[in-house]
């Protein structure tokens, strides 16, 4: 038991667990044709029937049930305020499986030629609201309230000490659906992690219908035809968003140090800051000059860098990789599409620069607040 | 009894239409005549009432939303926005408020509603609702999904407790370092006459979001009146276009 617990954290490290997640991710979720091969000779649709996921759920749940017989998991995870995140992990999973369960459903229907429940021939088949679409609803409201009251009755809202501004809880973490955020910043600074990623996300959600938008595949579950579409939301959603708010609710401790799910929060947990800047590695390890007086001779290569990385990549991959989705969309359209995967890959990015070269910042100009 | 009652006057100046409804028109009529109803259009494609396509996120993410509304009007009876009260009024809303559960429906029921939201914003992705002509409508469906994570975070200072401020510390420091506007911001040196800084600790977007250069009284009251009374009315005109747009878009998604 010690040994597989070992295990467990041993996995769930970010580089692990991150590394993992991505090259799994893709074959599930096929982002071109390649990939979507692969899931076929694999048979990972498997995943989306209803053997996989009654096995998947027996799974997860003999995990919570294994790990809540362990003191520091339970002390995480029965945190009044944790309690959702762990209903959201069952809650996300459950309805990945439905939706993609009924796309490859309505993929294989349409193939054989046949048409899906979603088909319909108006107005033979319309329904009226009242009695079928009500009663659906008052079902619901029904069950949500009584769940809600039971949920009421029996957990406890959370309430700590009086607020003391003068006592720093250790670790302290904003409300969970930001830890997302909070996560980003041991990668990024403040400006980046808590302001322009966010209103990137928000940008990036309103633009997505202006960059696909081809009214066919709406309506129904699909998923052959919306691949693309659906492995970038897939990745932007359960990815970014969900696992790194699972990182960083259960997996950081004090001081935002790493911890698995079956490891003590010991406060003296020592992590040694050996992160060094861009600017460092070439002026100091690779020339030994020492970083030159001048912001702009210091930081040169880093702003080099970046410049190449958002004025030569979009017309490269314009002509190479995106050739299709240039065509398809306006340029100008195509530079705000490529702009926000470009920024939203600077996390993944970061992440490996951080994880293998200690690189902390590529431009780092603390004078002006400015590090990226 | 009751046939007779619905022959009275009083019965029929309140029903319209009057008499349980059986025939398909006086099905369709319930729904015209009822200002609540009529939310809804009269027919549907028989897929908008399978719970396998809608999974009734969007619905039950309103009725949260009137549940968070009536049990919030309830707190706001006992609970007052100084820190001298704040905290001692939520532990007596559990101890000496009789059945003193409102609290809890109400904190869970905010966690709920963004689980819902989220839920509901990933069914429409995957049902490609999103595409023309519904552009419009998501776009508004994610500004309701910031206004509800908004809600929530301005929530989570009201008890006034350690987990309340430092979990909103670590949110609003972030703030400090929004570019030009925080005063740790890329470029907020450049907002500058000479030697004088427009943008510093007491004049940057943190100090406009808590009222001051650290967390306490103004920005108990600024996120008190945010969460009561701002950010609904807010969400209320966005969830007015939001259902609006839902019929004028064509309902529910359906194949091309």
């Amino acid at each position: 038991m010690a040994d597989f617990k070992h295990l467990i954290d041993t996995i769930s490290n970010p580089t692990i667990l991150f590394t993992s997640t991505i090259i799994i991710f893709f074959f599930i979720f096929p982002i071109n044709d390649w990939f979507y091969k692969w899931n076929r000779r694999l048979k990972l649709y498997v995943l989306w029937s209803g053997k996989g996921m009654l096995i998947a759920a027996i799974i997860m749940a003999a995990f919570f049930m294994f790990g809540l017989s362990d003191p520091d998991f339970r002390s995480i995870v029965l945190k009044p305020d944790n309690v959702p995140i762990s209903g959201l992990i069952f809650l996300v999973y459950f309805f990945t499986w439905l939706s993609m369960h009924q796309a490859y459903e309505n993929d294989a229907k349409l193939e054989r030629g046949e048409s899906i429940d979603e088909q319909y021939d108006a107005p033979n088949d319309k329904v009226l609201v009242w009695p079928d679409l009500v009663y659906v609803e008052f079902i619901a409201l029904i069950l949500c309230s009584a769940f809600l009251m039971i949920w009421s009755i029996s957990l406890q809202a959370p309430i700590e000490e009086p607020a003391n501004p003068s006592e720093a809880p250790n670790p302290s973490k904003a409300p969970w659906y930001f830890l997302g955020l909070q996560e980003m910043l041991v990668y990024f600074d403040p400006w980046m992690a808590g302001v322009v990623l966010p209103s990137l996300i928000i940008v990036g959600l309103m633009a997505f219908p202006f960059i696909d938008n081809e009214p066919a595949g709406s309506g129904y579950y699909s998923f052959k035809n919306r691949k693309l579409s659906i492995a970038l939301f897939m990745f932007g959603w359960l990815v970014l968003w969900n696992m790194l708010i699972v990182v960083g609710t259960f997996l950081r401790g004090p001081n935002w140090n790493f911890f698995g799910p079956f490891e003590y929060w010991d406060i003296h947990k020592l992590e040694a800051l050996t992160n060094i800047n861009l600017s460092e590695y070439i002026y100091i390890k690779w020339f030994s000059t020492g970083l030159p007086d001048s912001i702009l001779a210091r930081e040169i290569w880093g702003i080099l860098l970046l410049a190449g990385y958002y004025l030569i990549l979009p017309p490269l991959l314009a002509k190479t990789v995106c050739k299709k989705i240039y065509e398809r969309l306006n340029p100008f359209v195509y530079s705000i599409f490529i702009v926000l995967i470009l920024t939203a890959l600077t996390l993944p990015i970061k992440m490996y620069l951080r994880w293998m070269f200690n690189l902390k910042y590529i431009i780092a100009i603390p004078e002006y607040f400015f590090n990226f | 009894m009751l046939d007779k009652f619905r022959g009275t006057q009083l019965y029929k100046s309140i029903f319209r239409g009057g008499g349980v409804p059986k025939s398909r028109r006086q099905r369709m009529m319930v729904v015209l005549n009822s200002v609540f109803l009529h939310l809804h259009p009269v027919r549907l494609p028989k897929h908008a009432v399978k719970l396998k396509f809608t999974w009734c996120m969007g619905g039950l993410s309103f009725f949260i939303f009137l549940i968070l509304t009536i049990s919030g009007i309830l707190l706001m009876f006992y609970y007052r926005p100084t820190i001298e009260y704040a905290y001692n009024d939520i532990i007596d809303l559990a101890e000496q408020v009789p059945f003193g559960i409102m609290r809890e429906v109400h904190r869970w029921g905010a966690h709920a509603m963004v689980i819902t939201v989220w839920l509901h914003m990933f069914r429409v992705f995957m049902t490609g609702s999103y595409k023309p002509p519904r552009e419009f409508n998501w776009a508004i469906g994610v500004v309701l999904l910031l206004l509800t994570l908004l809600l929530s975070f301005t929530g989570y200072l009201l008890p006034w407790d350690q987990l309340a401020i430092w979990a909103i510390t670590v949110g609003s420091n972030m703030a400090r370092a929004t570019p030009f506007l925080g005063h740790e911001g890329p470029g907020a040196g450049l907002l500058a006459i000479g030697d004088i800084n427009f943008i510093t600790m007491g004049s940057d977007v943190r100090f406009a979001l808590i009222g001051g250069r650290f967390m306490g009284e103004a920005a108990l009251l600024r996120f008190y009146v945010l969460h009561c009374i701002g950010l609904p009315f807010i969400i209320m005109i966005f969830m007015a276009v939001h259902f609006w747009r839902i019929r004028k878009d064509g309902g529910i998604s359906t194949p091309v």
